[in-house]
């Protein structure tokens, strides 16, 4: 029966394995989710064989299942961000539980010290309610500046950097405390478990809004760490290597965001960028007007134009504008010109979200051009539309050494003959940085919201 | 130590396995490593192994099944439904 177990959960891990390989390309991507699904199904079922006592694990899996069930059915793709640092975070608190309960069921072998074979366990059972703690409310507060219900600019106060200091240092001390004696160290483990509670909130508050791909990716590794230290309580190898696996898909992909911001990591978690400290002294004043445009004449623009971008932001999700979007695209298709749709990396408030929308409206794959892609060919462009973004597109970082975004890739809109920006209003990015591009000599504004400036365009070309 | 062993191997393997995802996969890709990550449901079952656990143990496990379970169900379901959008031209329409 154990054989059978193992191998079983050797199963699970190749199949997971197989599973994120072939998320990696578009045409296996599905296959690859459902192949991770059933490796995850296996693993269960293996578990449960071992005859365990069915009735909570029962009312566990019920309440739970349907809550994600519900969420992933009715979520709305423009709340994926806020979504997924949901998730990450019931991952957290699922492991922190794990290691506080385990840590009850065996803290009576352990009233005369620790033995040797025990002390991964412990040591283990500390850095799950940690890990787990951090993940869990860092997550709440990442979705809760998402979905803007506290306010998505950074908090930031003096002593910032001290106070985290102390706390880490009391958790670290906790630690020492709890693996030399665990059966005598309840309380500083209830102690230390409140701690990170703390430290995740203390961790995310003074993080921006337009940083938030980062974060997202960062909670997501943890959540993995944090599954791989419950798998270290209880020896459990498929624990360890999916955990691990997705840590490391965490950790690749926060590299690729704090690249794509030409940041680094501890730039983007402790230097509370955009909250004004850095943006206002520096910025230099931007010369000259922007120059409005109606929809009527932004589609004679659009009527003769034979190539145009589409360059959406986190503008285009809040408006709900990508099935207008893409009517648009179609149009303009139908009328002869050629249509793409750029995409930034860090577009959007997680990685990938713009490709998420787009794709739901129906935007074909081969349309969507990645910035490296899109810029070398950027200069035959005829119109490129910029809906809802900003900080992407803003010329400062490549001219501008004193902008705080100075060195960021971004997509050379300035650089096609004439750029329509749609924007709600002259209000600065989240990065609160100036935009010399609204100011540039082939810009031309539309006012007004994403969608609706949208929709005008194409009710020009139907009437 | 041989746990250490497979962990500093699987760490690697992750890194090798993700390093060349196209940016446009990457939210389904998060969602997806997401739901693996719901693997400590296998740790929050295995604390129902004893048979008379004491009351707080009992609602720390269950617990940690139900948050465990949003996260496989509803991560799998989420990323097979953002997938299933994901469309080349002919099919598309």
């Amino acid at each position: 029966m154990e054989v059978l177990i193992e191998l079983a959960y050797v199963l699970s891990a190749v199949l997971f394995i197989f599973g994120l390989k072939m998320l990696g390309s578009a045409n296996t991507a599905r296959r690859g989710n459902l192949l991770s699904a059933f490796g995850m199904l296996i693993a269960v079922i293996a578990t449960v064989a071992q005859g365990l006592d069915l009735k909570f694990i029962l009312l566990g899996a019920a309440i739970g299942g349907i809550i994600g069930l519900v969420a992933a059915i009715r979520v709305p793709m423009t709340s994926m961000p806020e979504f997924v640092a949901l998730f990450n975070g019931t991952g957290g608190l699922a492991s922190l539980l794990v290691g506080w309960a385990e840590y009850r069921n065996r803290m009576e072998n352990w009233t005369e010290g620790v033995p040797q074979d025990d002390l991964i366990s412990v040591i283990a059972i500390y850095l799950a309610v940690l890990i787990g703690g951090v993940t869990f409310t860092g997550s709440i507060i990442a979705y809760l500046k998402l979905s803007e219900k506290i306010g998505g600019k950074p908090f930031l106060y003096t002593g910032q950097q001290f106070v985290n200091g102390v706390l880490v240092l009391g958790i670290v001390g906790c630690g020492v405390a709890f693996v030399l004696d665990p059966a005598g160290m309840h309380t500083p483990f209830l102690v230390a478990v409140g701690a990170s509670f703390l430290l995740g909130i203390l961790f995310t508050i003074p993080i921006g809004g337009a940083d938030m791909p980062v974060v997202i990716s960062l909670l997501n590794s943890y959540s993995g760490l944090a599954a791989c230290a419950a798998g270290f309580v209880i020896s459990n190898t498929v624990l360890i290597v999916s955990g691990a696996l997705v840590g490391a898909s965490g950790i690749v992909l926060t590299t690729i965001m704090c690249k794509a911001m030409n940041r680094s990591l501890a730039n983007v978690l402790f230097s509370g960028f955009g909250s004004g400290t850095t943006a206002s002294g520096t910025a230099t004043a931007v010369q000259g007007e922007a120059k409005p445009i109606v929809a009527e004449d932004a589609y004679y623009v659009l009527e003769a134009a034979s190539s145009v971008v589409f360059v959406p932001g986190y503008g285009m999700a809040v408006a709900q504008a990508q099935h207008a979007v893409r009517e648009l695209g179609d149009i303009l298709e139908e009328n002869g010109a050629e249509v793409k749709y750029a995409v930034h990396p860090v577009a959007g408030r997680m990685p990938g979200h713009m490709n998420v929308l787009l794709a739901e409206a129906n935007v074909p794959y081969e349309q969507l051009y990645e910035m490296d892609d899109i810029n070398p060919v950027i200069a035959n462009v005829d119109v490129a539309i910029v809906i809802g973004a900003n900080d992407v597109v803003n010329p400062a970082a490549r001219t501008e050494e004193s902008s705080p975004i100075y060195g960021m890739p971004i997509i050379n809109v300035d650089y096609a003959r004439s750029v329509f920006v749609l924007k709600r209003s002259m209000r600065s990015g989240f990065a609160g940085v100036e935009n010399p591009l609204f100011f540039n000599e082939n810009t031309r504004m539309l006012f007004g919201d994403a969608k609706a400036s949208i929709e005008a365009l194409v009710g020009q070309f139907k009437g | 130590m041989l746990l250490l062993f497979t962990f500093v191997l699987a760490i690697f393997l992750g890194f090798e396995l993700i390093a060349k995802v196209p940016s446009q996969l990457h939210t389904p890709l998060m969602s997806g490593s997401n739901a693996i990550s719901g693997i400590s449901i296998v740790g929050a079952l295995i604390v129902f192994k004893g048979s008379d656990n004491e009351t707080l143990v009992t609602v720390l496990g269950t617990i940690a099944v139900a948050c465990a379970s949003v996260n496989v169900v509803g991560g799998y379901f989420v990323t097979d439904r953002m997938l299933s959008m994901f469309k080349k031209k002919e099919g598309g329409k």
